[in-house]
């Protein structure tokens, strides 16, 4: 086994060494593809060392092909990195794809009720979840609709209702709202932060937006490009219901944006 | 307060983003309309009456104009009069059901075999790469050429029908089954383990019905192999013990040098293989598809 890191090496805020003191810990993780030795294989993240404290929102924040997906699926346990160890404490977590990943064969509330059955709630107990999921994102009347006649925001809250129904600790979503037109977004926006402040869910959120990770983060995190690094990372002050037209949300992501215009300008030079 | 769209009250958010949910929804709602009746008529039943009509009549036009022998070329109603014979004599139907019931027993047989056989293959890569390849290549081998094994293995006998059918119609479904899980999205698969269905739970709760399409298209093609295969079997193993079936009657016509009759026989096993396609195979199809948003309402 790996030697046992504590977390104390990393330059972020102390976090105290307590019990659950984590809900992911990603402890210096490198992914490359391809087999290891092949040259054309490239580090795709490298050494990253990154937790999410539990009920926490973390946003990752990163260049398109900066490796935040791949990231995920490593946390989700969809693939295993290539050193380094990630460890999630409170069970699988629940996945949000950047495309919704509904099942076209089920209605949406069968989509709901699949991930209880898996779950392993009893058949009597699932129909009553599945409309409690639904009306939590505002989808009532929805359950006998199919995917395809859902419109794509409605979509992602089917989505998000069947990740929710996972019960899992931890949600990990990898750009789940970066297919909507603008008021959409704001509207989910308000629904996923309320959902988290009513719950103990710890959230990683991938985004490329800067302005929806200062609006739903309580930290925003940063990674570089070729290879991913953790490259700065900010703690959000602001209390929660913010609006994306907030005038603190945008300074702190002119800040930001800044930041990663400076790490996409590193990659020209070369 | 009427300027709440123009001036958002930090107060008032939530009641703001509700109202735009509730419009956003109004907006997105798929809108479905039936096709009225007349509709249906005018697309779907006028066209192939308008074909079949146009056949009819150049046909017709063939015979009157003496183009061939009448021995070789009857009129329309010569065909027809055979079949009001059949008809009245109370033998149609029961020569009709003879091969619709073998070609169905086969079938399901085939269903029986083929399915567990594509799992198979599609599932481990050892017995993909052990038959993969001939059970794609069995489905260019015209089944006909299996009856004269048949028949000397079973003797012109029932069992050698079913036989022929199930190397027709096995690979079909096989490979229709095969495809469709290979054309399964990884994004379904990926989307069912981290929910927890993997195994078992996952080949039933997502790779199945994900495969579907695929498999539907591979028994619609079964059963055109069936009916195919059981009408060689039937024109070429052709013995009184079997029981008249729509081969045997072809191959019977044929002996009796009476064209009517074999017309008769041709067009009675196009209907019968359109009409299973239409009633059972395309209504399925149709709902599978259109459930999941894959077929255009036509
Ligand atoms: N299966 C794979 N095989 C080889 N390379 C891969 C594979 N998956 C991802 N990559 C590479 O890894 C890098 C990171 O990909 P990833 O999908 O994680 O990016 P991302 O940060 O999520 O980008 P985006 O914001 O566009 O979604 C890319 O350069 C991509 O080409
Ligand atoms: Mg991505």
């Amino acid at each position: 086994m790996a030697p046992a890191l504590t977390t104390g090496g990393s330059a972020r805020g102390a976090v105290e060494d307590g019990a659950p003191a984590a809900a992911v810990r990603i402890d210096h993780v490198h992914k490359s593809f391809g087999r290891p030795g092949d040259r054309r294989s490239v580090p795709v993240l490298d050494d990253i060392t990154l937790d999410v404290r539990p009920g926490e929102f973390v946003c990752l924040l990163g260049a398109s092909g900066c490796g935040k997906s791949t990231l995920l699926n490593l946390v989700a346990g969809l693939d295993r990195p290539t050193a380094g160890t990630i460890e999630v404490p409170g069970g699988r977590p629940a996945l949000m794809f950047q495309e919704h990943a509904l099942f076209p064969w089920l209605t949406a509330g069968r989509n709901v009720e699949l991930a209880l059955r898996l779950r392993g709630l009893p058949r009597e107990a699932r129909r009553a979840e599945a409309e409690r999921l639904l009306d939590l994102v505002r989808l009532g009347g929805a359950h006998r609709k199919r995917v395809h006649e859902l419109s794509g925001g409605m979509r992602q809250r089917v989505a998000l209702a069947r990740a929710l129904a996972q019960n899992s600790r931890v949600l990990l979503m990898d750009e789940p709202f970066a297919a909507l037109d603008a008021i959409t977004r704001d509207v989910l926006h308000h629904e996923l932060t309320r959902i988290w402040s009513e719950t103990s869910l710890s959230v990683l959120f991938v985004t490329h937006n800067v302005r929806e990770a200062v609006r739903l983060g309580q930290r925003v995190v940063l990674l570089s490009s070729r290879p991913g690094r953790v490259a700065r990372e900010w703690t959000v002050g602001l209390p929660q219901p913010r609006r994306i037209e907030d005038a603190a949300v945008a300074d702190l992501s002119v800040e930001i944006t800044e930041e990663l215009r400076g790490e996409i300008r590193r990659h020209g030079r070369h | 307060m009427a300027g709440t769209e123009t001036t958002p009250a930090p107060g008032t958010a939530e009641g703001d983003l509700a109202g735009l949910e509730a419009g956003l929804d109004a907006l997105d709602a798929v809108q479905e309309r039936r096709t009225p009746f007349g509709q249906v008529l005018l697309h779907k039943v006028l066209p192939p009456v308008t074909a079949v009509l146009l056949v009819l009549a150049v046909w017709k036009l063939l015979v009157v104009a003496g183009v061939t022998a009448d021995y070789k070329l009857p009129d329309p109603s010569a065909v027809w009069h055979s079949l009001r014979g059949l008809w009245l004599d109370g033998t149609l139907l029961g020569i009709v059901w003879t091969s619709v019931s073998r070609g169905l027993l086969g079938f399901l047989a085939a269903l029986a075999i083929g399915t567990p056989l594509g799992l198979l293959v599609a599932r481990s890569a050892f017995v993909r790469a052990a038959i993969g390849p001939i059970l794609s290549g069995l489905q260019s081998l015209p089944s006909v050429a299996w009856v004269p094994a048949a028949v000397i293995w079973l003797g012109i006998t029932d069992s050698a029908m079913y036989a022929v059918i199930l190397l027709g119609a096995v690979p079909s479904i096989a490979n229709g089954l095969v495809s469709g899980i290979d054309q399964v999205p990884p994004l379904y698969l990926r989307a069912g383990r981290t929910m927890g269905a993997t195994g078992a739970r996952g080949a039933w709760h997502v790779l199945l019905p994900a495969a579907l399409p695929g498999y539907i298209a591979g028994l619609k093609q079964g059963w055109a192999f069936s009916w195919r295969s059981l009408m060689a079997a039937e024109l070429i193993a052709s013995s009184p013990d079997l029981g008249l079936g729509l081969g045997q009657y072809l191959e019977n016509a044929r002996t009796d040098s009476d064209m009517p009759g074999v017309l008769l026989g041709i067009l009675l096993i196009l209907f019968v293989g359109i009409a299973i396609d239409l009633i059972v195979f395309s209504p399925l199809e149709r709902r599978v598809l259109r459930s999941r948003g894959l077929a255009a309402a036509r």
